[in-house]
């Protein structure tokens, strides 16, 4: 079963919440639709669920025009934010109440409960009610009552915020594996570019509304197509250097300058931003050719293993991110080195006009 | 201002424990320095908030006694404690102007005005509120409103320790790093004993200079946010600081051979030999090391293990692989840029990033 939205809009009272969106979802795809707050992530899944109907364009599934169709007519399930389960039945009957609903009967419905419960490790707690449960073990009844009805279309809308980082990250794992041997269509929406990475699948990087880039999710981080791609899908978000090119020669505000490598000498003259991802940002050279730029520490956050170093000088303010944990004082004075041939350039209007050749290369 | 000490403390929330299952907080003694940054890490469920509570005074403890300074504030009510505490959601008076939130822990001890005037600025000038003191709290955004929050516990000279949980949950996630530092500056301005209570190893790391890890009811670890990561002295810190955690790797001595399973270890001699003195000890030994420390190569060498290569996972600025070394599955993370290896991967496991944990615990003296 293929999904393909033919440019869909939406709109409610003066606003757009999705606007001229097309896109086609493969059988067996897992999708990430990555967005920051109010980019239109919900009210697309909605669209596709057919909860709302879209104010313009079309929506197929297999190649039929679904378009007006319930979502009750649709063989869809969806997982929210919140751990929706019935209070006061068990983790059991939880599981089962779309099975039942669809009047399967009783020893297909013990088979499959059982067989879902296990795949998402709350076998032994099936005779529990919810309230007895953590908030990860009510995500997983939660996300087990999706999966049990073989639906066509699972829709995850941010399942994961709710839970601490440790339960995040062995979700997201399950996840992936969960999906392997599925042939329905999964969609998973995330404000969180690194939990975009690590579902990996396809990626749909969402901005107002609008699609801006949809591919395989490593190629649409590597190779974004528009400056606000890449800053949307980054976290910290690349840095951008205001630049010029003048006969062969690039300059960064007034200190730094460099000759136009086999790189970049394609460019022509003219005024460009440069975008430095915050992890080629190092506290020491790694080649010859590497551009220092002196800067102020305004903050080193830290997080467990990987430093995100706030920095800025009267030009400039960006992100380094370094591995291993380092201490810095707030206003101390450091210099940071990037290598210019891993620089990404987007001209005035922000589309990409340079992907370093070693981007996602291994 | 005080220096806090937390001696022979236990808590239970039942009449009569039966067993150490019972109790939220086992067996504790530990001292937060007068003036120092700190953080108090967890997962929820580890005792964290049972802690806070009974050093503000809300909950009084089964065993054990909190002392302020060397005197004990058991028997205080929290009020006489002067802990100044900031919670997830900001608590201000909606329709007083900020001036007047900020003014509100002076005017209740009926501090001159003059004086009340002179602290407010202060504060407000530190926490960039000046241009806002006029306002209705109601009107400020939710990070102004958090500020407003933290203030108050800064206003008043004679607090003891300011206390944070998870201050951070509800602001703009662009906006977080901005009062991360706000945070440490004013730790720096006020030098006062500030305790911060969070779930999130970013939050912790990022202010504290120390970290007490809360596991299970005890402080499993106290050390910096470097020591956290390179030398965790549990096995649950090396699982819950680093993303992805440390792998573990259950081990024993057999026939002068470390195995794990049936697989033989390639380790370097003096950890070979420490794994076989503490197995005659204890049958939970395992050896630790973090994914960014298994060194993948993709030709073999002389002391490397072959493994094979289940799942890469791109993560854009490196990838994670996860190995299998016999039974044992494993993680490393390779930067972008180095060489990834195909199906078979050679892994080696450098002495100094290696752990030797017996009975959950590192232990230091292996050589």
């Amino acid at each position: 079963m293929s999904l393909t939205l033919e440019d869909v809009s939406r709109r409610v009272g003066g606003q757009t919440h999705v606007d001229r969106v097309s896109l086609t979802l493969e059988p067996g795809s897992f999708n990430v639709l990555l967005g920051r707050t109010l980019a239109g992530k919900t009210s697309l899944m909605r669209l596709m669920a057919g909860l709302d109907q879209p104010s313009e364009g079309r929506i197929l599934m297999q190649g039929e025009d679904v378009t007006g169709r319930q979502v009750r007519q649709r063989n869809v399930s969806m997982v929210y934010q919140q751990f929706i389960n019935y209070p006061n039945h068990s983790v059991y009957a939880n599981i089962a109440s779309p099975l039942k609903i669809a009047g399967v009967g009783r020893q297909e419905v013990d088979r499959r409960v059982r067989e879902v419960a296990e795949m998402l490790h709350i076998e032994h707690l099936l005779e529990r009610t919810p309230l007895e449960l953590s908030g990860g073990q009510q995500q997983r009844t939660a996300m087990a009552r999706a999966l049990v009805k073989d639906a066509d279309l699972i829709l995850f809308d941010e399942p994961l915020v709710n839970l601490d980082y440790k339960l995040r990250e062995e979700f997201r794992e399950e996840l992936r594996t969960l999906f392997e041997r599925r042939d329905c269509i999964a969609v998973y929406a995330t404000t969180e570019p690194a939990e975009a990475l690590a579902l990996g699948g396809y990626t749909a990087v969402l901005h107002q509304g609008r699609l801006l880039q949809y591919g395989p999710t490593a190629e649409v981080y590597h190779r974004p197509a528009t400056l606000t791609a890449a800053e949307m899908f980054s976290e910290p978000p690349i840095n951008v250097l205001e630049g010029r090119v003048r006969e062969g020669e690039v300059s960064f505000d007034s200190e730094v300058h460099f000759a136009l490598d086999n790189d970049l000498a394609g460019l022509a003259d003219g005024d460009y931003r440069f975008g430095v991802r915050p992890s080629h940002l190092a506290m020491t050279p790694r080649a010859d050719d590497d551009l220092a730029l002196d800067v102020a520490v305004e903050l080193a956050e830290i997080s467990g293993s990987e430093t995100f170093l706030h920095v800025r000088n009267e030009h400039v303010a960006l992100v380094a991110h370094l591995p291993g944990v380092h201490a810095f004082g707030v206003d101390e004075a450091i210099r940071l080195y990037f290598p210019v041939h891993r620089l990404y350039v987007f001209d005035g209007e922000g589309a990409t006009v340079h992907v370093p050749r070693s981007a996602g290369a291994r | 201002m005080a220096e806090i000490t937390l001696s022979g403390l236990a808590h239970s929330y039942q009449a009569s424990p039966a067993g150490a299952a019972d109790y939220a907080i086992r067996q504790l003694d530990h001292v937060w320095e007068q003036g120092g940054a700190y953080a108090l890490l967890g997962p929820s469920g580890c005792g964290k908030s049972t802690l806070l509570n009974i050093i503000s005074g809300l909950l009084a403890p089964s065993e054990g006694e909190v002392r302020f300074d060397g005197v004990a504030v058991n028997d205080l009510p929290p009020e006489a404690r002067n802990i100044a505490q900031v919670f997830q959601f900001p608590v201000v008076y909606d329709t007083m102007t900020v001036f007047d939130n900020l003014a509100f822990p002076l005017r209740n001890v009926k501090t001159p005005e003059a004086k009340v005037r002179e602290r407010v600025a202060e504060v407000a000038e530190i926490l960039e509120l000046t241009d806002r003191l006029e306002r209705k709290a109601r009107n400020l955004s939710a990070d102004d409103k958090q500020k407003v929050s933290m203030g108050r516990g800064l206003v008043r000279d004679n607090v003891s320790a300011i206390l944070f949980d998870e201050p951070l949950t509800v602001i703009d996630p662009q906006l977080k790093w901005k009062l991360r530092r706000k945070l440490k500056e004013i730790h720096r301005r006020f030098a006062v004993t500030m305790i911060y209570v969070t779930h999130d190893q970013l939050e912790a790391s990022t202010f504290a200079d120390k970290i007490a890890v809360m596991y299970d009811g005890q402080i499993v670890q106290f050390g910096t946010p470097r020591e956290l990561f390179e030398r965790p002295n549990h096995t649950f810190v090396g699982y819950f600081i680093g993303s992805p955690g440390m792998n573990f790797i259950e081990v024993h001595a057999r026939d002068g051979e470390v195995v794990s399973g049936a697989f033989p270890l390639v380790l370097d001699a003096a950890t070979a030999r420490g794994v076989a003195q503490v197995c005659q000890d204890s049958s939970n030994v395992k050896l630790g090391i973090r994914p960014e420390f298994v060194e993948v190569c993709t030709e073999a060498g002389a002391d490397s293990m072959t493994a094979q290569v289940l799942q890469v996972q791109d993560l854009g600025t490196y990838a994670i692989v996860h190995l299998g070394l016999g039974e044992i599955s494993l993680k490393a993370r390779i930067d972008e840029g180095k060489p990834m290896p195909g199906h078979e991967a050679h892994v080696r496991f450098p002495a100094q990033h290696l752990g030797l944990y017996v009975d959950e615990f590192r232990r230091e003296d292996r050589r």
